[in-house]
């Protein structure tokens, strides 16, 4: 909502030297955030002045100029710049006559965009100042000419400040309007609080113009389908105004007030219901009264019924939008937009001013439905006073009679259907209860009678009634917010709760940490992505046809999937800081992956959210929310080792991504195993499964390896990009929740080497697992420490050496012990694998 | 017959003088200890002497004996200071030529680090665990009910439509990307026993488009406690905690009213932040309030007896007036120079 000070001034005790900031930093306080400050951004000297006569002179451009001279001053005098009374002015435009009073920017103002005037040369003259358009000032976009003040129905002397004259020198405060406080969206609303943040003086404007007897005009209610048994209008008032002149110009300070309040000046009939819904919160419509059709019928729309509103679009209405209609049929889209069949013109002469109160949710629904957020539903949505409709229109009668010469009629209506309001119980000392204030019984009535409630003190407490304008107000917590912000929350001490003894964090959030703290110890850096991506890009390491959650609104429709891996963003993140000159790169992402068990279809509408559901309710909406996983996925792509002063480069590849794999299952206290894999998107021959397990809880949690060069490639990466995604779900759920030490022995370890030779094609790994399984338990550690192909070892076999250390628990083993366990585990590896101890 | 060679100061000085030049002249450790032969040991001049003790008469032996012996001594000791002597030029000259520029010492790996909002997020839980509360988790794709219905969003309150939600297809499959983490308190609440203190930090989305200073996704921490007679005292207490926690002891908290569909009382929180780039001042930080009773109720608990304080602060927001981060694309862009200026602290 935005304020003009001087508008503020005639309902609020202002203080004398107010600014806009002063104002919202009072206002800030009892809860209206402060948005901005509007200005038109002029700074005088700007003066009214009178054409005396000009000179037409053609231009070689082709345009015509016009070399005047005007009186900016009485004869005599000296202007307001200090300079002469007769100023010879250039001026582009052409809409003027001799005799015309004009706004002449005087040489030291300013306009808008800190455009200073000066005297110029220009056109073979000296301009000693500038005839101002209406766009030049900010007070409209009509720039077709200067401005006449005689349009305006204005006619001052010479000299006159022309910013005092147009009220240019307004500005307005610009704040914040919850959506529970829908009264302060108007002067009314906000002078209100801003008594209350100053405790100064309000003057209620509802004061300006008493309401009149009505009658004589039908109105009916015949709402045949109320929303959640809501009858969409409980009140209709109307009431006419006949022999107005419609084309009286709207006053100048009319205008930019409503400028500043942020709307455009239309025409005088429109303006004026405009400036009495700012001013007083109530939506009013003006219909042409000899447009109508007999009387008015409120009701929803029938099944494809449609309307053409006032910006000229016919719309198909839904047989939940509430309708204003005549015997013709629709003419208006109740508490939206009117209708354009009984629009108001210049040559309207009688007119009936509608002030009603219509159902909040009603009018949200058809605002939304429609696309159509008007001032009007904005204040209906968050609650309109249903008790100010009649001094509403009698204020709007006031100002068409003062400026538009009508006369206001006792033909009208007042179809007055409200509920009486229920007193809320407040019950004693729970204001202090809740706040942690001690208020006093006063304090609690003063507050409470401030903001317009009728309290009664009862037993035990106190009943109070809220006032038509506080809607909210339904309950005894909202009644204390009012007490605390009355009284101010700065009042509201500090005490410090104790919460129960904790278990600190859960072993899931301890692990996330630990595993997050390995992958930084090994270099690499935490990236946090948007999870939105493009199908294609969804789809680089799941499989075609798997399901991925699709967003009906996304940013950008190529990013309307939520992700399925976290490579594809990774890849993208790498490509960003490759194409700002970072090449060594290792990245990594912890965070959610979305994975729908098949499409997102439609659901059971959701319980109510004012009661608890069942737990079959609640175990149905659990299954309808998406698996969601929390996935740890990195990239390593150029120099693990970077080239420097006796060192060579070292390049990540496919062993980096799987040594960071291990870091994390041993950071959950797991020892990693892999297998050969070949997974979408990865390269398929250097591509590792992993595998985690705790006795008997054996996982894959994923795969570490290289990406697909040709995927790497596209992406602009090198051929060669280390990558690795775990399921981090499956990785906690086989941790051990505790690790159980092993004893360490201290007699001497016997080492050996032992080279078999094995089919190339055999996985080390497995080798290496029946070696351990054939030493015994002798074995402490065995190692694999060379990989041997070509002399002296038969085509397509391979000669792997381990270095193996052995230890007894309870003896210095002797070389012999040592040997005949490592003879065991050759015997096994032969009888497994057909393995051969290598001479 | 053996040749009879008298010993005594004549014979005996003029050898241990030549050995004692001899030792002083080695060069290196090297020469000296292959001089040891010639100069102490079997074939030195002295031990020949010494040999020669056994060809004296029985009456000159004990006198020249200890002649011979104390020659030696002064021999062995002379031999041993000169070894160390030169064994310690020797471990110098070797330290020398293994020096290095130290400034120039390989770098072996690259620089590992945190992203600052994923750090911010376990600074801020550790405060709270140290407090005894607990830290809560939710789905980021959520269901409507919990994200609004639940935290008393009326389908048609107009505080529902201000909330720029991003909706899944179809609309009417009722997921929505949660908010706020708000949708995590009502879960504490159906989940936990009371009392409940939870602090729930995560990645919560909105529909505004990329700038220096809103992204569409971003993270939230939210603070939940319900408990017997807990008032809006009990939440300034914690904040103002909070506050000094982060932010230093100078650290202080206004409380403004504002409006939260979920709390009532609610109220916008500034923080007084004593390090602000510029001089110290009122920095808005966040949201709060006394739970509305209406949430209570659909989390099945009993709002006449329990009540509590929720607050809900921006994690990207906090970092930036904290930590001086000027723009929004430094923290969603992913270059690691961002989370390499912080490494593992903030």
């Amino acid at each position: 909502m935005r304020v003009p000070l001087s508008w503020l001034a005639e309902a609020a005790t202002l203080r004398s030297n107010s600014t806009a900031e002063s104002v919202m930093a009072e206002l800030v306080k009892i809860g209206l955030e402060e948005e901005g400050v509007h200005s038109f951004g002029l700074t005088g000297p700007l003066v009214v002045g009178e054409v005396l006569e000009f000179v037409a002179e053609p231009q070689s451009n082709g345009k015509t100029i016009r070399w005047c001279q005007v009186r900016v001053a009485p004869a005599g005098a000296k202007a307001a710049d200090g300079g002469e009374d007769v100023r010879g002015i250039v001026c582009g435009a052409g809409n003027f006559e001799v005799g015309d009073k004009v706004v002449v920017c005087l040489p030291g103002a300013f306009l808008p965009g800190d455009f200073k005037i000066a005297a110029r040369s220009t056109y073979g003259h000296i301009s000693d100042g500038m005839m101002a358009s209406a766009r030049e000032l900010g007070i409209s976009d009509d720039h077709a000419g200067i401005i006449r003040l005689h349009e305006m129905g204005l006619d001052p002397k010479v000299g006159t400040d022309a910013m005092e004259l147009l009220n240019l020198a307004d500005v307005a405060a610009e704040v914040n309007v919850t959506p529970d406080r829908g009264y302060c969206f108007s002067i009314r609303g906000v002078a209100r609080e801003y008594s209350h943040a100053t405790n100064t003086l309000f003057r209620d404007p509802i004061g300006h113009a008493q309401p009149e007897h009505v009658e004589g005009f039908s109105v009916q209610i015949a709402d045949q389908a109320p929303i959640r048994d809501q009858v969409g209008c409980d009140r209709f008032y109307v009431r006419a105004v006949k022999e107005l002149d419609a084309t009286v110009p709207t006053p100048a300070w009319m205008v930019t007030r409503l400028k500043l309040a942020g709307m455009r000046s239309i025409s005088l009939i429109v303006d004026i219901t405009n400036y009495v819904m700012l001013e007083l919160g109530q939506p009013l419509h003006a219909y042409d009264l000899d447009k109508l059709k007999g009387g008015i019928t409120v009701r929803r729309a029938n099944s494809g019924e449609t309307l053409k509103t006032l910006d000229g679009q016919v719309r198909k209405l839904d047989t939940e939008d509430l309708l204003i209609t005549d015997e013709s049929g629709a003419i208006g889209l109740a508490g939206v937009m009117g209708g354009e069949s009984t629009e108001v013109s210049s040559t309207t002469k009688n007119v009936l001013i509608e002030a009603a109160h219509f159902d909040p949710i009603t009018i949200a629904r058809s605002a939304r439905r429609h696309k159509l957020p008007s001032e009007a539903s904005k204040r209906f949505e968050r609650g309109v006073d249903p008790q100010v409709a009649p001094y509403a229109v009698a204020r709007v009668i006031q100002l068409l009679e003062v400026h538009a010469k009508g006369a206001g009629q006792n033909l009208g209506a007042d179809l007055n259907n409200l509920p009486g309001v229920a007193a809320v119980e407040l019950p004693a000392g729970f204001a202090a209860a809740l706040v942690g204030v001690d208020y006093t019984d006063d304090e609690i009535v003063t507050a409470l009678e401030a903001i317009g409630c009728v309290v009664a003190r009862v037993e035990g407490g106190f009943e109070v009634i809220p006032p038509s304008w506080r809607p909210d107000l339904r309950h005894k917590t909202d009644l204390v917010e009012e007490v605390a912000r009355i009284n101010g929350y700065d009042r509201i001490p500090a005490s410090l709760p104790v919460a129960p003894p904790g278990r600190g964090l859960t072993k899931r959030q301890k692990s996330r940490r630990a595993v997050l703290t390995s992958l930084v110890g090994d270099s690499m850096t935490e990236v946090l992505n948007y999870p939105f991506l493009s199908e294609t890009e969804n789809r680089w390491f799941a499989s075609d046809s798997a399901s991925a959650v699709r967003l009906a609104n996304a940013m950008q429709e190529e990013s309307s999937e939520l992700r399925l891996s976290l490579l594809p963003a990774l890849i993208q993140a790498a490509a960003r800081n490759l194409s700002r000159g970072i090449t060594d790169l290792a990245l990594f992402e912890e965070g959610s992956v979305f994975l729908p068990d098949g499409q997102v279809a439609k659901t059971a509408d959701l319980p109510s959210g004012t009661t608890m559901p069942t737990a079959a309710q609640l175990a149905e909406l659990e299954a309808t929310i998406p698996d969601q996983p929390r996935h740890l996925a990195g990239l390593l792509l150029g120099d693990r080792v970077q080239a420097q002063v006796g060192v060579a480069a070292v390049e990540y590849d496919y062993s980096d991504a799987i040594h960071a794999a291990r870091l994390v299952a041993r950071a959950v206290g797991l020892e990693l195993t892999t297998r050969q894999a070949a997974p979408k998107g990865y390269h398929p021959g250097r591509t590792a499964e992993l595998v985690v397990q705790t006795g008997e809880d054996i996982a894959v949690i994923g795969f570490a390896g290289e990406l697909d060069p040709a995927l790497a490639l596209e992406n602009n990466l090198p051929r060669r990009v280390g990558a690795f995604e775990i399921n981090l779900e499956k990785l906690y759920a086989v941790a051990p929740d505790v690790i159980t030490a092993t004893p360490i022995y201290n007699y001497p370890a016997a080492t050996q080497d032992l080279s078999v030779v094995v089919d190339a094609t055999l996985p080390a790994a497995e080798l290496l697992s029946v070696i351990r399984a054939g030493a015994g338990e002798l074995l402490e550690q065995v190692r694999l420490i060379d990989d041997y192909r070509g002399q002296n070892v038969a085509d397509g076999k391979k000669s792997l050496t381990f270095a193996l250390r052995f230890r007894a628990t309870d003896r210095t083993l002797t070389q012999a012990e040592a040997t005949a366990a490592k003879d065991d585990a050759v015997a096994l590896a032969k009888e497994k694998f057909g393995a051969e101890l290598r001479a | 017959m053996p040749e009879h060679i008298s010993i005594n100061a004549s014979t005996v000085d003029p050898v241990v003088a030549e050995a004692l030049a001899a030792i002083a002249a080695a060069p290196d450790i090297a020469a000296l200890r292959a001089s040891r032969n010639a100069t102490v040991g079997e074939q030195s001049a002295i031990a020949k002497l010494n040999a020669a003790l056994k060809n004296l008469p029985h009456e000159e032996k004990a006198a020249a004996g200890a002649l011979i012996g104390q020659a030696r001594g002064e021999l062995n000791a002379a031999f041993a200071a000169r070894e160390a002597e030169l064994s310690k030029a020797d471990e110098v000259a070797k330290l020398a030529a293994e020096s290095v520029d130290v400034t120039a010492a390989a770098v072996p790996a690259g620089i590992g680090a945190r992203h600052p909002l994923s750090l911010l997020q376990d600074q801020i839980s550790d405060i709270f665990v140290g407090m005894g509360w607990e830290i809560a988790e939710g789905p980021e794709l959520e269901s409507e009910w919990f994200n609004f219905d639940a935290l008393n969003f009326d389908v048609d309150h107009p505080a529902r439509a201000m909330q720029d939600t991003f909706f899944v297809d179809p609309v009417d499959s009722h997921l929505v990307l949660r908010t706020h983490t708000s949708p995590v308190q009502v879960r504490s609440l159906l989940e936990r026993e009371l009392p409940v203190y939870v602090l729930c930090p995560g990645r919560v989305f909105r529909t505004d488009e990329l700038d220096a200073t809103h992204t569409p996704v971003f993270h939230q921490v939210e603070g939940l406690a319900i408990d017997k007679g807990l008032t809006m005292a009990d939440l300034r207490g914690t904040l103002e905690h909070f506050a000094r926690a982060m932010f230093g002891e100078e650290a202080k908290i206004r409380l403004r009213p504002s409006f939260f569909p979920f709390t009532e009382p609610s109220a916008e929180l500034d923080v007084w932040h004593p390090g602000a780039k510029g001089g110290a001042r009122w920095v808005e930080w966040g949201g709060c309030g006394m739970v509305n009773p209406n949430v209570l109720r659909a989390a099945g608990i009993d709002a006449e007896q329990f009540q509590g304080f929720a607050f809900g602060m921006g994690i990207e927001r906090t970092l930036m007036f904290r930590n001086g981060v000027l723009d929004m694309h430094d923290m969603v862009e992913a270059d690691v120079r961002f989370s390499q200026q912080f490494g593992v602290v903030l």
